[in-house]
């Protein structure tokens, strides 16, 4: 139902809109509200919405509250400027006035989407269809009572009464027979739905610090937000390697700290054999996504990087995306082997991660193709 | 209004049997029109501070939004609502169950009352829905003229002064009517003190120059002293004083005028929090437990009024503190323990087995109701037996551990913070000091100090605003951390230098 505050509230939430477009660079470079993520929205800490007036500064103005207790006796964690027992009161610093809003997902990779200009996700291949939804679509003269329509099952009584002669406008009884019962009836759609798999893979080794691997994270979550706001059905693998390459979950993945030699291709042995076993290209989009520092053992492992690559990863996918994170150890040769040889691949892309300031820009060299 | 449902037939007849009982004890109130919301509408109208409609204006709809979630998230649900008009509207809540209506009905029958009888009610303006009506509609106008955003950025400027107002000037005088010509030529007609009449010799000695220069002085001297103050007094109303000397344009004016009579519409209510729940709480349950109640409801009913006066560590509830010394009130008053005698007595034996039966108790609380506010009211009757018994503390906030901690329990104390926090609707206050600073038609505002410095980075963010509608730069006398700051806004740049503070 539509009300009058919708049109007030919808005036808000186009404010905050506009708040974290200006933001957002610092919001993806801070990851902070990665912290707060809930099942389909984050909070997000807006600053200065609500509007500002002249008011006591709380903390030396204490207050006078009621009950037990002796004097020192705590009363809960001051948080700055927070008066106790106060809820999602605005107000982290002062001067701030900072106000946790919840956004959709979805919403904040419509931003995003705006922000950075990307390009919609043009799916490859047929669709798949992997639903079937029910849908209301017709009457009919039979079916369970509970699905009865009230109006149509007296509309009919009515009119069969006023051809019969038994209605009487004065007097209007209408009783519905069994005759005049209608029900709604539907039909089964197919709903169709393109699939897609983001497979991350990142360098654990030990020249890989906890820096590094947060802008991994703070990067494979803005990927995986704009991702899922493109594709229904979509999945997320994750592949973490040093020497040895194996599949983890997703908290493992970003906590993993190993030490040891880089043998890149062992992860992308693993990717292929993924694709292979469970991602018919046919049928699925595939997104594989790789960060590493770019210090490969050897230059022989380089070599068969590429063949993989060349051979089993790119044909099947429809983007290969290389980011390379800068660390005090490694070389950062890989990704001139790679731009050596795929410069003009258009299924590859590679960036360089200098810091997290640098992660939007990053952001945009990959989905800025709109594959 | 959109889903609003005709009043069902069996909360008719609860409306009927409470509002029986609430006559017999003696409240008197406006006719009572509920109508019954679902939750979403009534999160709507309580956005929009209990009136169906309002400007537009995108604060009501984040108000609405944190109402929704908290309710979603089962946090608070708003039980009733009611709003100062003549016919009273008031809200119930859809699905509540029957003795949730009738306490709600009893409350706010309380509520209606002390609307129509409370002294600081008295001049609000019982139309105000059609006056909030009036409003949205001028509002709507200037946006099809000037565009939704100046139009908005304006009101949120506006808004951002909205508490620069002056409540009590409603009901006393605080500045004599500007006086006629004719007066203020009598005044200002100044003694003939000319020349001697002498000969040209003599002049010098009979009208010495030193003489005639030291009367020059001290005339110059009474012109400077009669040239008027801009404001004559410092002025309480910043926003009348914008509203009369700034440099707006009609719309502008006219925004400025709806945020503030709305200020001082809801001003009342902020005043007599206190007091006004204290007194419908008083009578729900006066009215519930001792006639309304059926035996079933019971539990239902020591339920929700449990919730209704539950206390938090920390959290001053405005519904206990009222009804708690409402009842004490009466009590004292039913058994005498009042007047000289009693405020002289110093056993506490005495005091505390006092019974003269005078039974005034109900009639000194409808007294208190028409004559008090949150101010008054504590000031008279928040007695040092009342504050023991009743386990106030007063806290505070400890930078050596971080956390809030009770600070005191001691009468003075406590009574004082209570007052303090009360004093001016808990708002600071601000003067207009200077229509003319420094002679440079900037504009002066002076914060009086009164124990608590101003929360910094909102002052700055108002100042620009303050300095937005008067249009010259606008500077702030406060203190902070007991030095006096002078804070300038010029074209929205904030300068801070210190200064005296006096």
């Amino acid at each position: 139902m539509s009300q009058k505050i919708d049109l007030d509230h919808g005036r808000f939430r186009q404010i905050i809109r506009g708040k974290i477009k200006q933001n957002l660079r610092k919001y993806i470079s801070q990851g902070e509200m990665i912290a707060k993520k809930g099942k389909d929205t984050v909070a997000i800490p807006i600053p200065s919405v609500d509007i500002p007036h002249f008011k006591h500064g709380d903390k030396q103005q204490g207050g006078v509250g009621q009950g037990e207790g002796e004097p020192g006796d705590s009363l809960g964690q001051g948080k700055d400027g927070d008066q106790p027992g106060q809820g999602h009161q605005a107000g982290d610093r002062p001067g701030d006035h900072l106000l946790d809003i919840e956004v959709s997902l979805q919403e904040l990779a419509e931003i995003m989407g705006e922000e950075l200009a990307l390009p919609r996700i043009q799916p490859k291949g047929t669709e798949k269809i992997v639903a079937w939804k029910d849908k209301y679509s017709g009457i009919r003269t039979t079916g369970p009572e509970s699905l009865r329509h009230f109006r149509r099952t007296f509309r009919q009584a009515i009119r069969r009464q006023v051809a019969m002669g038994t209605y009487d406008a004065k007097n209007p009884i209408i009783i519905p027979i069994r005759e005049d019962k209608r029900y709604r009836s539907w039909r089964s759609e197919p709903l169709p739905q393109s699939n897609a798999v983001i497979i991350y893979m990142m360098d654990v080794s030990g020249s890989m610090g906890d820096e590094q691997k947060e802008i991994v994270r703070i990067e494979s979550f803005w990927i995986d937000t704009w991702l899922r706001s493109q594709y229904h059905g979509i999945e997320s693998r994750y592949i973490i390697h040093d020497a040895m390459a194996k599949e983890v979950d997703r908290d493992t993945f970003f906590k993993t700290r190993e030490s040891g030699g880089t043998m890149i291709s062992s992860a992308y042995k693993l990717c292929a054999k993924m694709i292979d076993d469970e991602y018919p290209s046919d049928l699925w989009n595939i997104y594989p996504f790789h960060f590493s520092d770019g210090d490969n053992w050897s230059v022989d492992d380089t070599h068969t990087c590429v063949e993989l690559l060349k051979k089993d990863v790119l044909p099947y996918v429809n983007l290969f995306s290389y980011g390379q994170v800068e660390s005090p150890y490694g070389s950062g040769q890989f990704i001139k082997d790679l731009t050596e040889h795929f410069d003009e691949d258009e299924r590859v892309v590679t960036s360089e991660i200098k810091g997290k300031d640098a992660i939007m820009d990053s952001i945009k060299e990959f989905l800025g193709k709109g594959k | 209004m959109p889903a609003i449902k005709a009043l069902p037939a069996y909360l008719r007849d609860i409306q009927e049997e409470v509002e029986g009982y609430a006559k017999n004890f003696g409240l008197d109130f406006f006719p009572i029109v509920y109508e019954v919301l679902d939750y979403k509408t009534m999160n709507e109208v309580a956005a929009y501070g209990g009136f169906p409609t309002r400007y537009p204006h995108w604060r009501f709809g984040m108000d609405y939004e944190q109402l929704s979630k908290s309710y979603e998230w089962g946090l608070s649900k708003i039980y009733e609502m009611v709003i100062n008009t003549n016919p009273a509207y008031a809200y119930l809540l859809e699905g509540n169950s029957t003795t949730d209506q009738k306490i709600v009905m009893a409350h706010v029958c309380a509520h209606v009352d002390f609307f129509k009888h409370n002294y600081y009610f008295s001049k609000t303006n019982r139309k105000m829905i059609d006056g909030m009506a009036n409003h949205a509609s001028r509002v709507r106008r200037h946006m099809a003229r000037w565009g939704q955003d100046v139009v908005e950025d304006f009101v949120d400027t506006c808004l951002s002064l909205e508490n620069l107002i002056d409540p009590m000037s409603a009901y006393i005088v605080r500045s004599r009517p500007p006086k006629t010509p004719e007066e203020r030529d009598d005044d200002e007609a100044e003694p003939q003190v000319g020349r001697l009449r002498a000969k040209g010799y003599m002049d010098s000695f009979i009208n010495p120059p030193s003489y005639l220069e030291a009367q020059k002085k001290k005339k110059e001297e009474e012109a400077k002293k009669a040239k008027r103050r801009f404001p004559e007094q410092p002025q309480r109303d910043v926003m009348q004083f914008l509203i009369e000397h700034a440099p707006l344009d009609h719309w502008q004016r006219d925004v400025l005028e709806i945020v503030r009579d709305e200020a001082y519409y809801f001003a009342p209510q902020a005043m007599t929090k206190i007091m006004n729940e204290g007194w419908a709480t008083y009578w729900h349950s006066k009215i519930l437990t001792e006639k309304a109640l059926t035996a079933a409801e019971v539990i239902d009913y020591a339920d929700a009024c449990s919730g209704v006066l539950a206390t938090s560590p920390g959290r001053l509830n405005p519904y206990k503190l009222g009804v708690e010394l409402l009842r004490n009130i009466e009590d004292r008053w039913n058994k005498g323990q009042y007047g000289k005698e009693w405020d002289e007595c110093d056993s506490m034996e005495q005091k505390r087995n006092w019974d003269r039966r005078t039974g005034l108790g109900r009639q000194k609380i409808f007294e208190v109701r028409k004559l008090y506010n949150d101010i008054t009211f504590l000031d008279e009757f928040f007695t040092l037996e009342f504050c023991i018994e009743q386990k106030f503390y007063t806290f505070g906030f400890q930078e050596r551990s971080g956390n809030w901690e009770i600070m005191s329990r001691e009468f003075k104390k406590v009574k004082d913070q209570l007052l303090k926090m009360l004093t001016n609707r808990g708002q600071p206050t601000i003067l207009v000091e200077d229509g003319n600073f420094e002679n440079r038609s900037e504009l002066l505002l002076r914060h009086v100090h009164e124990g608590t410095d101003l929360d910094a980075g909102q002052a700055r963010d108002t100042l620009r605003n303050a300095a937005k509608v008067w249009t010259r730069p606008v500077s702030l006398l406060t203190k902070v951390e007991g030095k006096g700051k002078l804070l300038r806004c010029e074209d929205g740049n904030i300068s801070e230098r210190s200064a005296e503070y006096a």
